[in-house]
C-alpha cells in the first residue's frame, strides 16, 4: 500500500506493507543508508533516527506509526546540536569502523538537546543502548562532552 | 588473524628487509631498497595522472592514495595515506584514500606474498613501500617542474602541496599532475630524514574517514543499491554440516516481495524486492534437515572431553629443559586449569556481499574482504570465469576482528552461488541478519588450557609445564600447508611458546580436536587464550613467591627488554608504587603480540554487593615508530573494550548441536556503562613500525582477572568470568 512519510523535511509517498520495520523502508525503498542494521531486535541503537524529536531505533517501529509525524535521519541531521556533536567527532576522531555511528550520533544528539550539560553518568544512561564493537565508547564520551562545551561556547 | 607469523619464512625475511630498509632511511642514507612501489612504465608513465599503483593526482589537485588494505575501522588508509603525504608534501586536505583493485602482484601484502589485510600488518609491511610511492611522486612533479620553468630541480622544493622555485613561481600538483605523471620515475626515491616529518609521529591531521562517517556518508556493502537488484538471505543447516533433505517454499513465496526461492549447495536462499520480504520469506519457509554427518554435540560435552584429552601428552611445540625433574624438585608447585568457550566476531555490519553476475562471462562484486584474491579463486568456477576476471570492488566493513578474513570466503561464495541460481538474471545481495552472525560458525575455538608450574626457594620458575586441547584454525585450510608444522597450529601455541619472564625448564605441547564446528582468527587470535593463562599464572606464581607481581617480573626479565619498557611505563602512568585508590585494586599484564609490546594495568572497584567495575586502564605499547599515534591509541582503546566485552559475558554454546545464543541480547556487547576510563601511552620508539589492531587485546582480560585475585584471592579460571561466578555492575 501506499504510505505517506515526511522524511527530512520532504513528502514522500512509498509503497510499503504495514507492518515492515521503518528501517527498510529508508534503507531499501528511499536509499537513505546512514541508517544502518546492526541487529533488527532494538538492541543495538546503529539504526536510531528522531520522530518528533524523540529517538526511535527504526528497526523495531513499523513505517505505518510514521505518518503524520517528522522522521529525521542522519542525513538530515542539522541544527546546533547536531553540528557541535558532528564536529566534536571528527575532531577527536571518534569513528573507527562507523557502521554504528550514524545511531550513536543521533541518540548523542537527543541527549543534549534535553541535557546539554550532561555528565559522565548521564551519558552512559542515555548511550548504553548503542552498541559500538569496536568499542569507541571512550571517544564517544569524549565527544559528547566536547559537544556541550561547544554548546555553551 | 595472524598470518605473518605462520608464513615464517616469508614474514621473518620481509620484516628484516623493511628492519633494513627502515635504518638506511632513518639514518639519513639513501634507500638501496626499492619495495615494489611499483615504477612499472606501463603504469607509471600514463600522463593522466597515474604516478604508480599507489599515488594518483587529479587536475584539481586531489591526492588519491589507494589502500592495498582494507579499513574495516583500524584507520590503514588514513595511515597509508599518511606515509605517502609524508614524502609527497602534500597538503592533507587535498587528499582522499580509496580501496584499490584485487590484484596481488601489484597490492600483496609484503609480509603475506598475496593481497591480504590481517594480523596486524598493514602499516608494518607498507611503511617503506607507500613512503616510497610517495617520494617517487614527488620526484616526478620536481622533474616536470623543473622543465616547465627550465631551471634545475635542485633549486624546486614542495610545502604542503605548493610546488615552487624559490624566485616566487609556483604551481599546485594539480597543474602539474598530467606531465609529472609521464616523468620518468626515480628508481631509488629519496626518503625524508625522519627529523623532518609532519606527518609520520604527529598528531594534528585527522582521519580521512570522520567526516563521511560522522554524516552517514560513507558506503559499506550494506549500503550497496544496484538497479533491478534482489535482496537475499539464506537458510543454512541449524547444526553444523547439516544439508537439505527437502523443502516447501509455497507459504514463502505468497509473501508480497518474494520473488523465488532456490536452493543452493550451502541452503535455500529466498530472494525479495526488499530485505524485509526476504527475511519474512524464509520465516515462511518450511525445511526438513538432514543432520547426518552434522555436529551435534553440546559444548559442555565438548569440555568435558577436553578436560579428559589433555590427561594425554599432546603435540610437542616447546620442549627445553627437564620440565618433570624441574617440576618434582621444585619448593612450590602451582596448577590451574583454564576454559575459554567459543566466541563470535559480531562486527556491527553483519556479513553481506552483493553480486553482479553473467554466468560464463562476468562477475562483479561489492564487498569488504580482507582476502580479495582468495575470494577471486573461490568464486571463479562457480561463476565460470578466470580469477582474475573476477571485479572486486572493495568497500569499507563495519567491523571484522577476523571475520572477513576467511580462507573459504564463506559469504562471498553464498552469495555468488546464489546469484547463479538465478542465472544472474538480476544483481543480488545476500544479507546476514544478526541471528546469522551469531549462529553462523566461525568461532574463536573452545580451548581448555592445563598448567603446571614450579618455583625455587628463591620464587625463580624452575620449571613450566602447559597442554593447550583445542580446535586448530588452520588445519584442513588453504593455510595449512604455510602454517602448521608437524600438526601444530601456530595460532593454537602463540603467546604461550615464548613466555616473556625466566623459565628454566619450558614444555608446551598441543592437541587438536576434531569438532565439526567451523573456527576462524578472532581479533589477537592464540593470545585471546594464551595469554590469559599465562600472565594470570604468573600473578599466581608472585603471590606463592609472596612477591609484588610487578617486582617478581621485572627482576626476572632481563631477556625481554621490550615487554619490561612497556610494563615500566604502564606502571609509572598508574602510579603502582603509590596506593590505589579506596576500593579499588590493580592488576597487570604484559604480552607480545603482532611483533608489538603492550602492558596493561586495570583498575578495578569490588563494590558492597560484591559486583565489580572496572573502572580504570592504563596501557603502555611500543610497536616500534607509531606512523599515527592517536590511532595506535584508539586501537588500543577499542581493543580494551573488545576483550574486556568478551572475557567478562561473552560465549557461543551449543545444546545438541544447536547454538544457544541468537543475537546481542544473549550475546551482550560491552555497552558505554562498562567502558573504562583508558589512558595509551606509546614507548617511544625509532624501530620499523609494529602491529596495533590486535595487540591491544590479550592483556585486558588477565590484567582484570589478576586485579580480582588481589581483591579476593579468588582466582578466575573459566571465561567469560560471569562462568566464574563473577559479576559486573
Amino acid at each position: 500500500m501506499a504510505i505517506n512519510l515526511k522524511v527530512n523535511g520532504s513528502e514522500v509517498s512509498v509503497e510499503a506493507e504495514p507492518g515492515t520495520p521503518l528501517l527498510w523502508v529508508l534503507r531499501d525503498e528511499l536509499k537513505l543508508t546512514g541508517t544502518k542494521f546492526g541487529c533488527g531486535v532494538a538492541s543495538c541503537g546503529a539504526c536510531t533516527v528522531h520522530i518528533d524529536g524523540e529517538q526511535v531505533r527504526s528497526c523495531s517501529f513499523f513505517v505505518e506509526d510514521a505518518t503524520g509525524s517528522d522522521i529525521t535521519t542522519i542525513e538530515g541531521a542539522s541544527g546546533k546540536v547536531a553540528s557541535a556533536v558532528q564536529s566534536a567527532w571528527q575532531e577527536l576522531d571518534v569513528v573507527q569502523c562507523g557502521y554504528c555511528q550514524s545511531g550513536q550520533i543521533m541518540s548523542a544528539i537527543n541527549l543534549l538537546t534535553d541535557n546539554p550539560k550532561p555528565s559522565d553518568e548521564d551519558i552512559d544512561f542515555a548511550m548504553s543502548g548503542n552498541a559500538c564493537r569496536c568499542a569507541t565508547y571512550h571517544r564517544i564520551r569524549a565527544g559528547i562532552h566536547l559537544a556541550s562545551e561547544k554548546l555553551e561556547a | 588473524m595472524n598470518l605473518p607469523k605462520f608464513l615464517k619464512g616469508e614474514a621473518a625475511a620481509a620484516t628484516r628487509l623493511n628492519r633494513r630498509a627502515f635504518l638506511m632511511a632513518t639514518g639519513g642514507v639513501t634507500a638501496g631498497l626499492v619495495i615494489g612501489y611499483g615504477t612499472q612504465p606501463a603504469l607509471a608513465a600514463a600522463g593522466d595522472g597515474t604516478f604508480n599503483p599507489f599515488v594518483t593526482i587529479a587536475p584539481d589537485g586531489t591526492v588519491t592514495v589507494l589502500s592495498k588494505h582494507l579499513d574495516k575501522g583500524q584507520g590503514t588508509m588514513s595511515g597509508l595515506a599518511a606515509l605517502v603525504a609524508e614524502e609527497l608534501d602534500a597538503d592533507w586536505s587535498m587528499v582522499k584514500g580509496e580501496h584499490a583493485p584485487a590484484n596481488t602482484e601489484v597490492y600483496k601484502n609484503l609480509l603475506f606474498g598475496m593481497q591480504g589485510t590481517g594480523g596486524s600488518t598493514g602499516i608494518p609491511n607498507s611503511f617503506m613501500q607507500y613512503r616510497q610511492a610517495g617520494a617517487a611522486a614527488r620526484a616526478m612533479l620536481v622533474q616536470a617542474a623543473a622543465k616547465e620553468w627550465g631551471v634545475p630541480a635542485e633549486t624546486i622544493s614542495v610545502t604542503n602541496g605548493v610546488v615552487s622555485d624559490g624566485t616566487g613561481r609556483t604551481a599546485g600538483f594539480g597543474e602539474l599532475a598530467a606531465a609529472a605523471s609521464a616523468e620518468t620515475p626515480p628508481a631509488e626515491p629519496v626518503l625524508k630524514d625522519p627529523a623532518s616529518f609532519r606527518f609520520i609521529g604527529k598528531d594534528d591531521y585527522r582521519r580521512l574517514d570522520s567526516v563521511a562517517k560522522t554524516r552517514g556518508e560513507a558506503i559499506y556493502t550494506q549500503d550497496i543499491n544496484l538497479p533491478g537488484m534482489l535482496y537475499a538471505v539464506l537458510a543454512r543447516p541449524p547444526r553444523f554440516g547439516g544439508k537439505v533433505e527437502s523443502f516447501d517454499a509455497t507459504e514463502s513465496l505468497a509473501i508480497k516481495g518474494v520473488e523465488e526461492v532456490v536452493e543452493t549447495p550451502l541452503g535455500i536462499a529466498v530472494l525479495a524486492t526488499g530485505t524485509w520480504p526476504a527475511i519474512q520469506g524464509r520465516e515462511a519457509l518450511e525445511i526438513s534437515w538432514n543432520d547426518g554427518g552434522a555436529e551435534t554435540r553440546s559444548s559442555d560435552q565438548l569440555m568435558a572431553e577436553y578436560r579428559e584429552i589433555a590427561k594425554e601428552p599432546g603435540l610437542v611445540a616447546v620442549n627445553t629443559g627437564d620440565v618433570d625433574a624441574a617440576l618434582a624438585g621444585a619448593d612450590k608447585v602451582v596448577e590451574a586449569t583454564f576454559e575459554f568457550p567459543f566466541l563470535a566476531h559480531a562486527p556491527m555490519e553483519p556479513m553481506n556481499a552483493v553480486m553482479d553476475l553473467d554466468p560464463g562471462k562476468s562477475l562483479e562484486i561489492w564487498t569488504g574482504s580482507q582476502l580479495p584474491t582468495i575470494d577471486q579463486l573461490n568464486v571463479a568456477p562457480i561463476a565460470g570465469i578466470e580469477p582474475a576476471a573476477v571485479k572486486i570492488n572493495t568497500l569499507f566493513a563495519g567491523g571484522s576482528f577476523g571475520r572477513r578474513t576467511n580462507g573459504p570466503s564463506d559469504y562471498v561464495v553464498e552469495a555468488v552461488q546464489i546469484a547463479a541460481a538465478i542465472n544472474g538474471r538480476a544483481p543480488v545481495k545476500l544479507v546476514w541478519t544478526r541471528e546469522d552472525d551469531v549462529q553462523g560458525g566461525y568461532y574463536r575455538p573452545m580451548y581448555f588450557h592445563k598448567v603446571r608450574a614450579g618455583l625455587d626457594k628463591d620464587g625463580n620458575i624452575t620449571g613450566w609445564d602447559q597442554r593447550i586441547v583445542g580446535q586448530s584454525i588452520l588445519l584442513g585450510t588453504p593455510f595449512e600447508a604455510f602454517l602448521v608444522k608437524d600438526g601444530i597450529d601456530g595460532t593454537s601455541v602463540e603467546g604461550a611458546a615464548e613466555i616473556p619472564i625466566e623459565i628454566a625448564a619450558h614444555r608446551l605441547d598441543v592437541h587438536n580436536t576434531e569438532v565439526n564446528i567451523p573456527v576462524l582468527w578472532w581479533r589477537s587470535v592464540g593470545s585471546t587464550h594464551t595469554a590469559y593463562a599465562v600472565e594470570t599464572m604468573i600473578d599466581r606464581l608472585a603471590a606463592a613467591a609472596g612477591e609484588d607481581p610487578l617486582e617478581f617480573r621485572l627482576k626476572r626479565m632481563d631477556a625481554f627488554p621490550r615487554e619490561a619498557g612497556a610494563l615500566r611505563l604502564a606502571a609509572e602512568k598508574v602510579g603502582w608504587n603509590t596506593p590505589a585508590p579506596e576500593g579499588i585494586t590493580r592488576g597487570l599484564a604484559v604480552h607480545k603480540s603482532f611483533s608489538s609490546y603492550v602492558a596493561q594495568i586495570a583498575e578495578v572497584r569490588q563494590n558492597e554487593d560484591g559486583t565489580f567495575k572496572v573502572e580504570r586502564v592504563v596501557c603502555a605499547i611500543d610497536c616500534g615508530v607509531a606512523v599515527m599515534p592517536d590511532q595506535v591509541k584508539a586501537q588500543m582503546e577499542g581493543s580494551i573494550g573488545y576483550g574486556l566485552g568478551a572475557v567478562m559475558r561473552n560465549k557461543i554454546t551449543l545444546t545438541d548441536g544447536l547454538v544457544d545464543q541468537t543475537n546481542f541480547p544473549d550475546y551482550e556487547p560491552i555497552r558505554i556503562s562498562d567502558m573504562p576510563d583508558i589512558e595509551v601511552y606509546i614507548v617511544p620508539s625509532s624501530e620499523a613500525p609494529t602491529g596495533a589492531g590486535e595487540p591491544g587485546v590479550p592483556p585486558i582480560g588477565p590484567a582484570v582477572a589478576n586485579a580480582i585475585m588481589a581483591a579476593t584471592g579468588q582466582t578466575v579460571d573459566v571465561l567469560p568470568m560471569t562462568d566464574s561466578g563473577i559479576e559486573f555492575a
